[in-house]
């Protein structure tokens, strides 16, 4: 059975639906990440199960016991549901030092002195913040203060960690370090992990599922990397990549097994696909899976250079071809300049078929049963 | 149990809720329920109109009272006369002391004035003083034989005494009260002076306009809604002030609707306090709204993040002049009383100005039959040293406790934002603000000199004073605990939640020390404004409860000046004291 279990679970601010019927299980030892743009109800969902904000409706569970449910008037107080939270803005007591900050939670529960000291130590070295003890938490750099954050999570050793936001009011390099560590963290305690954040970079390399959110409603909950191959809406595959997927309107022509998928800027065959003749649809294409070419071979299409945008270990390359921009991902850097006449070689596998209209994937072609 | 009912049960056991209902109560008790029984009072016959009216039923219901007040043979003294004495003095007052108070603000944020920095520190002071100092200094300077004990400097100096028009009433009522209320003006138009964008007028500048031009069209018209607003605000505290106009107009008869409302409750028909006061309720109520309505329409957005280097008016010959006008405002305000007021403690016969007269026999001196009735020096009198006693007492409990009360609203208000139980308090907690101080006190008179159920009657007691020092403050610890709770992020306190703490505890280790130094200016306003308090609390205070400012009272009444002069230094003392410790801690807001 899983560890979290939530049951349609609503909540409104005022006229605003923050969070749609959302019904999401997480087993033990997983690590979710919720991800959608900001305002998209994954901050709500992380407060409801940590018990600081009243859902309208809905149950949850945690361990098999429910904590919250609208129909039969429970909620557990937030501090009795063995979960930690990590907040954005770390919410670290300015008046205490970083020792009391870490001990508060040990106080609580009653902690012996001398036990508790050695917690607070344990946490403290564990968190590489040995001998700091005695600041206070405006004299530590931005790194420290999350660390110090995470301390107090740990010292009570929740079964669920809770993680909003952690590392965006971090610059990039501690950012990158940070990720490590959580990373670390989540191996050794062995705890089960709700980490909501914007940033898919950290939701693809963190999590072992990422639950993605647009408006309140639950998307798609899937593996990291099923998420990026075989995203089942227009949505998941526009959101999910940098620079964004290519996006190619067109129509399936032909039947059984030889479809072909006609558009206005390229024709693709489509193996493996099934779906009927002219259906209208939107053919999706990973930068990385476009290669530039010099000379016409292999159904390569023309275009021109439109821009020329390196990033050191990658350079992004811009090509029209008719009214259709196609971003290409080219490792390393490239000669090519804006103007210059190239050719366009696409592998008809791995490109992602949706309805154009309702924007649901209908199948990945060059996988046998639709799969990658 | 309906799911419905169940939802609302999880949401009335989170803590703000709960506190926030059992708030709401407390105002009820300390607002609206004085108030709904000072409006039966006024409807009801009472015991003591038996004297007036033999058929009268008491606990009978009646518009005796109204008839009384306002078409009887008496109107004309009990309530039209004093309305227009207080409707002029509160409107003579206010203007004088919004042209007094712009012009100050003008000269010292716009203009070359010398030594502004130092006249600005001192321009506030005459607030800090209880309003009534100035008046006691006004009788020392122009006493004349109209009332008992000996007459005043202005006497000695010509050898003859002042007129009657002069030394009470009108005209000093309005001096004295301008001179006290102008502070009000000059913070609000020296505010929206210094936020003024000074692109507005350098582009009238650019335009070629002449400096008296730019000031006419540009700068007057920006400033208009603080000029009007401080106009206001002036006006409903001047129109219910008490100690100013009994120290100078009862002498000659001169009553004002506050004065008024005193001598009712004295002579025994407090229905007709009652209504005077309702009467002063309902015209603060007309101000605020008004004021309302000028901030709502007249604001300009003027105030821009840059414009700080600003183009100050170069006065020319006119520099020192302005100096001289401001310095002497202020000494006027401030230092001439004070000095006159030492100078009257210090002589051992009133009147007599020579050196040998002078003496510290008000201050230490021993019990001398010849000397005041035998009565001691203040600093040795237990009289007074228990009233002072009570006055320290009552300023540090009605400091802790508006203090924490304002704590309590502003976690209400903030954790409950956008509910209607939040808007509630923050609405209900500001309703003592539109009720003058001395129907205020008539209001708890009217609800607490009868046993309240089965508690004995509160009329006579410590906490009595407290409670009405502590509502009358409400507006302000609501404020001040509003904006300090704003600064503690939900999340400071939802760590604590997560951490398992319980609400007292969170409250108690997370929210009260980090809410504690941003109130810290607040308890000092509320120890300050409890210390000078007299038109609040003179209709409650008995002879048990006596604090420094109604022993002054006495000491008028019975033409004891020295002494009274006396003890008002010694509030001065303690509340320049508060105030500069205050201004040290910062932030301070003075209204």
């Amino acid at each position: 059975m899983a560890l979290i279990e939530i049951r349609g679970l609503t909540k409104k601010f005022g006229s605003v639906t923050a969070v749609q019927d959302l019904n999401l299980s997480v087993d033990a030892g997983e690590f979710l990440t919720l991800l959608g743009p900001s305002g998209c109800g994954k901050t709500t969902i992380l407060r409801m199960v940590a018990g600081l904000e009243m859902p309208d409706s809905g149950e949850i569970r945690i361990g098999g016991t429910t904590v919250f449910s609208s129909r039969q008037g429970i909620s557990v107080s937030a501090g009795k549901r063995g979960i930690g939270l990590v907040f954005q803005s770390y919410a670290l007591w300015p008046h205490m030092t970083v020792r009391q900050n870490v001990a508060f939670g040990l106080e609580i529960q009653k902690v012996p002195a001398e036990e508790m000291n050695r917690q607070v130590d344990d946490a403290l070295d564990y968190m590489r913040l040995k001998g700091l003890g005695d600041r206070y938490p405006q004299q530590m750099s931005g790194g420290q203060q999350q660390r110090v954050a995470l301390a107090r999570m740990l010292v009570t050793r929740p079964k669920i960690f809770l993680m909003d936001e952690p590392l965006s009011n971090l610059d990039a390099k501690l950012r990158l370090e940070m990720r490590a560590e959580i990373k670390r963290l989540h191996r050794e305690a062995g705890a089960t992990t709700i980490y909501v954040t914007h940033d898919q970079t950290e939701a693809l390399t963190l999590s072992t599922r990422v639950a993605i959110m647009r408006k309140g409603v639950l998307v798609q909950a899937s593996p990291p990397r099923e998420i990026y191959r075989r995203p089942e809406s227009v949505f998941v595959a526009d959101f999910i990549g940098s620079p964004t997927i290519n996006l190619i309107p067109g129509r399936i022509v032909g039947s059984g097994d030889g479809l072909l998928f006609q558009g206005e800027a390229l024709s693709l065959s489509a193996p493996g696909l099934r779906a009927p003749d002219g259906a209208e649809v939107t053919a999706a294409i990973r930068p990385e899976e476009i290669r530039i070419v010099e000379e016409e071979n292999g159904g390569a299409v023309p275009g021109e250079v439109y821009a020329v945008l390196p990033a050191g270990s990658e350079t992004i390359v811009q090509v029209r071809r008719k009214d259709t921009i196609f971003h290409v991902r080219v490792m390393g850097e490239t000669v090519l300049d804006a103007g210059d006449r190239v050719f366009l070689s696409f592998s008809p596998d791995s490109v992602c078929y949706f309805d154009h209209h309702q924007g649901t994937l209908i199948g990945v072609a060059g996988a046998p049963d639709g799969r990658t | 149990m309906s799911p419905r009912l169940r939802r609302w049960g999880l949401k009335l056991r989170q803590p703000h809720v709960i506190l926030g209902l059992l708030l709401l109560l407390v105002l009820i008790g300390l607002v609206l329920v004085p108030f709904l029984q000072l409006i039966h009072d006024t409807l009801v016959y009472q015991e003591a109109d038996l004297r007036l009216n033999r058929s009268a039923e008491p606990g009978a219901w009646t518009f005796f009272h109204y008839k009384r007040v306002f078409a009887s043979a008496l109107s004309r003294n009990v309530f039209y006369q004093p309305l227009l004495n207080s409707l002029a003095t509160a409107l003579a007052t206010s203007f004088t002391a919004m042209l007094l108070g712009g012009l100050m603000a003008w000269l010292v944020v716009r203009t070359d004035m010398p030594f502004k920095k130092t006249l600005s520190l001192f321009a506030v002071t005459p607030y800090v003083l209880p309003s009534y100092t100035l008046a006691l200094a006004w009788l020392d300077f122009f006493k004349n034989e109209r009332i008992g004990g000996a007459t005043g400097f202005f006497s000695f100096l010509f050898g003859v005494s002042p007129p009657d028009w002069l030394a009470y009433g009108f005209v000093p009522i309005v001096v004295t009260l301008s001179l006290h209320y102008y502070p009000f003006t000059y913070l609000l138009v020296s505010g929206a002076l210094s936020s003024l964008d000074s692109h507005l007028e350098e582009s009238g500048e650019v335009l070629g306009a002449s400096r008296i031009r730019i000031l006419r069209k540009i700068t007057f018209p920006l400033v208009l809604p603080a000029l009007i607003s401080s106009f206001i605000l002036t006006f409903s505290r001047a129109v219910g002030t008490f100690g100013t106009p009994y120290f100078l107009g009862a002498p000659v008869r001169y009553f004002t609707l506050s004065t008024t409302i005193y001598t009712s409750i004295i002579n025994r028909t407090p229905a007709m306090a009652y209504i005077g006061a309702l009467v002063l309720i309902l015209i603060s109520m007309v101000i605020i709204y008004l004021n309302q309505k000028v901030i709502g329409e007249k604001s300009f957005v003027t105030i821009a993040g840059k414009g700080l280097r600003r183009q100050l008016t170069p006065l020319g010959p006119w520099r020192w002049p302005a100096f001289t006008f401001v310095a002497a405002l202020i000494s006027l305000a401030v230092f001439i009383p004070l000095l006159l007021m030492l100078w009257q403690t210090l002589m051992l016969y009133p009147n007599d100005y020579s050196l040998g007269n002078l003496t510290l026999h008000y201050w230490l001196g021993k019990s001398q039959a010849a000397v005041a009735e035998g009565e001691s020096g203040i600093l040795r009198n237990a009289l007074i040293l228990g009233a002072a006693w009570n006055s320290i007492r009552l300023s540090v409990l009605v400091a802790l406790v508006t203090g924490l009360m304002g704590i309590l609203i502003g976690y209400a208000v903030v954790r409950g934002r956008k509910t209607r139980l939040a808007a509630l308090i923050e609405q209900g907690s500001f309703l003592p603000y539109l009720i003058p101080s001395i129907a205020f006190g008539a209001i708890y008179l009217a609800l607490f000199s009868r046993p309240l159920g089965p508690l004995p009657p509160l009329y006579g007691s410590f906490l009595l004073v407290v409670l009405v020092c502590v509502a009358k403050n409400l507006p302000f610890s609501a404020r001040s605990g509003i904006s300090s709770m704003m600064q503690v992020a939900g999340e400071l306190e939802e760590a604590g939640m997560m951490a398992g703490a319980g609400w007292l505890r969170r409250f108690r280790r997370i929210i009260l020390p980090l809410t504690l130094t941003g109130s810290l200016s607040g308890f000092i306003l509320a120890f300050i404004s409890a210390m000078r308090e007299l038109s609040l609390i003179i209709l409650l205070i008995t002879p048990k409860t006596r604090t420094l400012t109604t022993m002054t009272f006495r000491y008028v009444e019975q033409g004891y000046s020295q002494f009274a002069d006396a003890i008002i230094l010694l509030i001065v003392i303690l509340v320049v004291g508060g105030e500069s410790l205050a201004r040290r801690i910062g932030k301070s807001e003075m209204i």
